[in-house]
């Protein structure tokens, strides 16, 4: 019987020859990403609940602080002071204030064919490389530290064939969303979701990560894309080279299968307060914005960033919006320094800020009050994810959040 | 014996928990915090012991661990949903917090409700009526019984 992506990359991590969809394996994790939003429980774990104390293998550590930077509190500089601290001592590879955990796990550590645990729901993104991404908690994740190993569930897979090409002015971001509001926010709960066919070779790579990124949403244990010359250019450009090039045998089997016609998506948002809430995002024109986000793992790309300038330029933020602008990392503020894309969200009145997960996590700079409405680039729009708890968040693209931060109202960008 | 707390469909984590308590030092600090979006009041009227009940896809959302944590340090005895999110319910098992697929209790019990669980029997009972849980998977199982991941290895390599 034929394997999918995913079955091909657990059998290689557990060092069998085939795998099936309900098998238990344990397996060799690649890489260990985790960050600011739990890390410290995992380090009071490590020192207070374990009978030996270990680190497997350095090198397979990850550490990011992302979530609150700098840091806006007492008891967030505790948190990350202990991370930070924990990881000189033991010579962690180890990130601060360069931007979102995602981000920076694309742009310098994730191969194809590694298996990745990260102490996050959104490193499903991986997949845009071909890696096995997955969201786990702390004792999953110290136990992969000290072991190097951990215990994988076999997922069936939900397969995404890709046809035609999305339309101008229509995003990966869109894209996503449709698929998430057609099989819902449990719809791949315990699966994986491969996507390939023609229409892959049309997005880019930060269309890809957006795509992946936002797989959890749908309840997805993995997100996995099949690894073409677009992803190995990304991959060459940075220097690095596929540890595994896996793709689906013709005789996969696979849970469902479905067709998505690139060229019929349109612009849509999730609305208040599930992401898998969506609608076309004409049927909430006029709704009342206080505050609008570009920004996130999800869409803080470059490629993002200049949708948001293009439609700036020779126009201002609405007067009663407060627009912030939060590039995905310091790779890509440099770059968007560099192009002028940030002086024409500086001189529209956007507010630009540091590379971070911002008020995506609803932690930290930007969230907002009660009664109020956000629309945003970034992850969630669960009840109080941006802030108060009787607080509205719309998930949409960048043009649909830079088009409402200078209406003043959910508009798309053929509005303008 | 326990009392419900019936919770609907998609609950997320950051209703279990929101993100501005995440960073707290210690989960006794967070716990006072548990579901105050949908029950201000949860925390301090929630007894070891008792229950809380679902619809489906409970636990939806980040991958934060200190979701089913404060759930245990408030003493909830178990959470018995329709179906579970993966990640929280793969957290939940490795902490030592039993969650159990229990399709027809959601739609036989009210909040406030007394109920009792048998573990052993994968058996819930409430208001005369008694409701048969999915059995979990004999590996996952094995974790729970040890009191989670952590004590498993531990006594792995105390041997």
């Amino acid at each position: 019987m034929g394997m999918t992506i995913a079955e091909k990359i657990i059998a290689a991590a557990a060092g069998v020859e085939s795998v099936k969809p309900g098998d238990i394996h344990t397996v060799e994790v690649d890489q260990l990403m985790s960050n600011d939003g739990t890390t410290h429980l995992t380090i009071d774990m490590y020192y207070q609940k374990l009978t030996r104390p270990r680190i497997a293998d350095v090198k397979k550590l990850v550490w990011i602080v992302d979530h609150n930077v700098p840091s806006d509190s007492p008891k967030t500089a505790a948190a990350q002071k202990k991370m930070r601290d924990f990881a000189k001592e033991h010579g962690i590879p180890f990130y601060e204030g360069k931007g979102v955990c995602h981000q920076l796990m694309m742009e310098n550590h994730v191969r194809p064919g590694e298996l990745i645990f990260g102490a996050d729901s959104h490193t499903c993104a991986y997949g845009a490389l071909g890696a096995f991404g997955t969201g786990v908690g702390c004792t999953d994740y110290l136990y992969a530290m000290v072991t190097g190993k951990s215990w994988v569930l076999v997922p069936e897979t939900l397969r995404f064939h890709l046809v035609g090409k999305l339309p101008e002015g229509v995003y990966a971001r869109d894209l996503i969303l449709t698929i998430i509001g057609q099989i819902g926010a449990n719809g791949a709960n315990y699966k994986a979701m491969e996507f390939g066919g023609e229409g892959l070779a049309s997005l880019t790579m930060s269309d890809r990560i957006s795509v992946c990124n936002l797989c959890v949403e749908a309840g997805a244990k993995t997100a996995l894309m099949e690894v073409d010359e677009v992803a190995l250019e990304y991959l060459k450009e940075r220097g690095r080279t596929p540890k595994h090039l896996f793709a689906s045998d013709e005789d996969a089997v696979y849970a469902k299968e479905y067709t998505i016609d690139l060229s019929a998506i349109k612009p849509v948002v999730a609305k208040p307060h599930f992401v898998d809430q969506v609608a076309d995002a004409k049927t909430c024109t006029g709704v009342k914005i206080d505050e609008a986000f570009l920004g996130s793992c999800n869409n803080g790309r470059l490629e993002d960033l200049r949708v948001g300038a293009e439609l700036l330029k020779g126009r201002k933020v609405h007067p009663l919006v407060r627009f912030l602008v939060v590039p995905a990392s310091g790779e890509v503020y440099r770059q968007a320094l560099e192009e002028g894309v940030l002086q024409i969200f500086m001189e529209a009145g956007a507010i630009v800020m540091n590379a971070n997960c911002s008020v995506c996590w609803g932690s930290c700079q930007g969230v907002i009050g009660e009664g109020e409405t956000l629309i945003s680039t970034g992850t969630r729009n669960f009840k109080g994810r941006a802030g108060h708890a009787d607080s509205f968040v719309y998930l949409a693209s960048a043009a649909t959040v830079t088009a409402s931060a200078i209406k003043g109202e959910i508009a798309t960008a053929d509005m303008l | 014996m326990g009392s419900v707390f019936r919770f609907h469909t998609d609950v997320d984590t950051d209703q279990i928990i929101p993100s501005q308590y995440l960073l707290f030092a210690t989960i006794d600090e967070m716990k006072v915090h548990t579901f105050e979006s949908l029950d201000r009041e949860f925390a301090s009227k929630v007894q070891p012991g008792d229950f809380v009940v679902a619809a489906e896809n409970f636990g939806c959302g980040s991958s934060r661990e200190q979701a089913p944590a404060v759930l245990k340090a408030l003493g909830v005895k178990a959470v018995l949903a329709k179906s579970f999110a993966r990640i929280f319910y793969r957290n939940a098992i490795n902490i030592g917090l039993p969650v159990i697929v229990c399709k027809d209790l959601y739609d036989h019990v009210e909040n406030g409700d007394s109920m009792e669980l048998s573990l052993t029997e994968g058996v819930a009972r409430a208001n005369g009526q008694e409701f048969v849980c999915t059995k979990l998977p004999a590996y996952m199982q094995g974790i729970l019984d040890q009191g989670g991941l952590i004590a498993s290895l531990n006594r792995e390599e105390e041997g």
